[in-house]
C-alpha cells in the first residue's frame, strides 16, 4: 500500500498561454477557475478562445466549488519521467458545476479511487513554486 | 453480424441506392498503392537518423513498385523535401502532411484530381528517443494541462479504457487476450522486433507489470526506430507495375482535438450527432469510408487495427461496427481475432510486437501490411484470399481515429 501525495521532485512545470493564465492566477491564490458563457451559460474547460457549446466568445472567469466525482483513473507505475514518484493516480474529474479536468488523486491509498469517488481540490507547490491543483477523497 | 446499428446505416451499396444508382464511383477509386517498403525495425537503429532512414525507406517503396525516383511526382512526409532534393527529382508536387492515413487519403486526393501521378509517402524515425529513463518523447507533450500530471499516452488511453470497463463490464481477461494475439502474430515473424519473444497467453500479459492500470506492460505498444514508405498510382498506370495493385476503396479520418492535451472523456464530442462521440473515434470515418467502398464490415477480411494498447482493438471492432456498443469484450474472446478467425488482427505483430517505428511510422504501417495481405505476399500469417483489408491508425486516447479500406479489385 502506498499513500498518494503531492509530488514533491523536480517535475515538469506548466506554462501559461495568454488564455489559460487567469487559470493559473487564481490556482496561485487557491482558486480553481472555469469559463462561463455569457451568451448560453454554458461552461468551458480547459480555457478557451471560444465556447465549448456554442462557440460564442463572450467567456467570464468563474470560480468553481472545487467538488466534484471521479470520471476515470489510472495507477500509474511507470512515469513520465524520473522526477516523478510512483506510483500516482491520474483522475478525470466531474466537476460538481458541470465540467471536467485532469489532475492527480491524492490522500488515499494507491488502489482506493473508483469511479463516482467524491473529490475535493486542494492546491500544493511544485516546481518553481507553481500552485498546481490536487484532489482528495471527502465524504 | 452487423450489430443492428450497422442493419440501419450501413447497408452496402447505400449512398448509391439513395443516389438512383447514379453516383458516380468515387474519385480514390482511381487510386491504388503500388509500392510498399519498411526498412529494418528494430529497438534502436545504428548508424541511422531520421532523415536517412526515411530516404532508404522511400528508396525501398519505389523498387517495389518496380519504378525509378525519376517516376515520382508527388512527394508527401516529413522529409519529402530532402528526397525530392537528393534524387533530384524536383519540381514535383508536395504536401507538408504528416500522418499516416491523412497524408495517404491527401496523396489519393492528390492523384484523383490530376495534382500528380504517382506520389511517395514516406516516414521515419531514428535516434530520437535518447532519455531511456523518461517515456518516448513523443508520448508526453508538454502541455500546460497535462505535463504536470505525469501524463504520457499509456494514461491517456488508460483513462478510456477505464470507462468503458465501467459502463460495459469489459474484463482485463478480453485486453490481455487481445495483446496475447497480437504479440503472437509478431512472435512468429522475423521481421518483427520481438521475433521469437513469445508465445504469449493471456495470462502473461495479466503477469506483466503495470504501467498504467489497467494497462501492463504487454498491453502496451513498444518503442522502437525505423522507417516506412508507400507509393500510390494512378489506377491505369498501377496496372503495369511490378505488383498487382492494391486499391483504394474508401477511406476518412476522425479527429476530436490535439492529442494529450485536453481530458480524455469517452463521451466528448458528438454535438452534431450523438453517435459519433470520442469514446466512437473512427465511427464516422468508417462508415463513409464504407459508403465509398460500397461494402460492410462483414465483407472485411482482415483488420489490420491500430494497437497501441490492447483495449483499442476492442474499441474499435464497436466504433467500426463489427459488433455492438459494449460487446466488444466478448467478441474478441470467441476466436474472432485469431489468425484463422472471422476476423483476423494485426497480422505482423503490430505496434505492440512488429515496430512502433517512431512517432508517426507506425501511423503507416498498418496500410502496409494491409497492402501486403492484400497482395497475398506475408511470408507469415498470411490469411488465404484476402479480398479487403481495413487499416487503422489512432484511437481515442489521442483524440483521433483514422480508416482505409483496400481491396484486390477497383470499387
Amino acid at each position: 500500500m502506498t499513500q498518494l501525495i503531492p509530488q514533491t521532485g523536480n517535475i515538469p512545470r506548466p506554462f501559461a498561454s495568454i488564455v489559460s493564465q487567469p487559470y493559473w492566477d487564481a490556482c496561485a491564490r487557491g482558486e480553481l477557475m472555469f469559463q462561463r458563457c455569457a451568451a448560453c451559460n454554458g461552461i468551458t474547460h480547459t480555457p478557451a478562445v471560444m465556447c465549448a457549446h456554442c462557440s460564442a466568445r463572450d467567456l467570464a472567469w468563474e470560480r468553481a466549488a472545487g467538488t466534484g466525482a471521479v470520471y476515470s483513473w489510472t495507477t500509474v507505475w511507470r512515469p513520465q519521467t524520473p522526477d516523478f514518484t510512483v506510483p500516482y493516480t491520474a483522475v478525470v474529474i466531474d466537476m460538481d458545476e458541470g465540467w471536467q479536468m485532469l489532475s492527480n488523486l491524492i490522500g488515499c491509498e494507491h488502489d482506493a479511487a473508483t469511479i463516482g469517488m467524491r473529490v475535493a481540490v486542494e492546491f500544493h507547490p511544485i516546481t518553481d513554486g507553481v500552485m498546481l491543483p490536487y484532489f482528495r477523497p471527502v465524504a | 453480424m452487423p450489430s443492428a446499428f450497422w442493419g440501419k446505416f450501413l447497408e452496402p451499396h447505400r449512398l448509391r441506392r439513395e443516389t438512383g444508382g447514379s453516383m458516380a464511383k468515387h474519385p480514390f477509386h482511381d487510386v491504388a498503392i503500388v509500392g510498399v517498403h519498411n526498412t529494418q525495425q528494430a529497438r534502436m537503429l545504428e548508424g541511422h537518423d531520421s532523415r536517412s532512414i526515411t530516404l532508404e525507406a522511400g528508396l525501398g517503396a519505389v523498387a517495389d513498385a518496380g519504378l525509378t525516383p525519376l517516376d515520382i511526382d508527388g512527394v508527401v512526409g516529413v522529409h519529402g523535401a530532402d528526397f525530392i532534393y537528393q534524387a533530384r527529382i524536383g519540381p514535383v508536387w508536395r504536401s507538408m502532411s504528416q500522418l499516416g492515413i491523412p497524408a495517404l487519403l491527401e496523396a489519393s486526393a492528390a492523384i484523383a484530381t490530376g495534382l500528380a501521378s504517382v506520389v511517395l509517402v514516406s516516414a521515419g524515425s531514428a535516434g530520437i528517443y535518447t532519455e531511456r529513463t523518461s517515456t518516448a518523447p513523443w508520448t508526453r507533450p508538454t502541455n500546460e494541462f497535462v505535463v504536470s500530471y505525469g501524463m504520457f499516452t499509456a494514461a491517456e488511453f488508460a483513462l478510456i479504457a477505464r470507462r468503458h470497463m465501467h459502463m460495459h463490464g469489459t474484463k482485463p481477461e478480453a485486453l490481455a487476450h487481445v495483446a496475447a494475439t497480437i504479440r503472437n502474430n509478431g512472435h512468429v515473424n522475423p521481421e518483427a522486433v520481438y521475433f521469437g519473444r513469445g508465445p504469449f497467453t493471456a495470462q502473461d500479459v495479466l503477469d506483466s507489470r503495470m504501467v498504467a492500470d489497467p494497462y501492463h506492460l504487454l498491453d502496451c505498444a513498444m518503442t522502437a526506430e525505423g522507417g516506412c514508405a508507400l507509393v500510390l498510382a494512378r489506377a491505369d498506370i498501377a496496372k503495369d507495375l511490378a505488383k498487382d495493385p492494391v486499391y483504394v476503396l474508401g477511406g476518412n479520418t476522425d479527429h476530436y482535438g490535439p492529442s494529450y492535451q485536453h481530458p480524455p472523456a469517452f463521451e466528448l464530442g458528438g454535438r452534431r450527432d450523438p453517435k459519433f462521440i470520442n469514446g466512437y473515434a473512427g465511427r464516422r470515418a468508417s462508415q463513409m469510408a464504407f459508403a465509398m467502398a460500397g461494402c460492410a464490415p462483414t465483407d472485411v477480411d482482415v483488420c489490420e487495427f491500430y494497437d497501441p494498447f490492447s483495449f483499442e482493438i476492442i474499441r474499435q471492432f464497436e466504433a467500426f461496427g463489427f459488433c455492438g456498443e459494449g460487446e466488444g469484450g466478448d467478441f474478441v474472446m470467441d476466436g474472432t481475432i485469431e489468425i484463422d478467425g472471422r476476423f483476423p488482427i494485426t497480422t505482423d505483430g503490430g505496434l505492440m510486437s512488429f515496430s512502433h517505428g517512431g512517432a508517426t511510422v507506425q501511423l503507416l504501417q498498418r496500410v502496409i501490411r494491409a497492402t501486403q495481405q492484400v497482395r497475398g505476399e506475408c511470408a507469415t500469417q498470411q490469411v488465404p484470399d484476402v479480398e479487403i483489408a481495413l487499416a487503422s491508425g489512432g484511437g481515442a486516447g489521442a483524440l483521433f481515429n483514422d480508416v482505409m479500406l483496400l481491396g484486390a479489385s477497383q470499387a
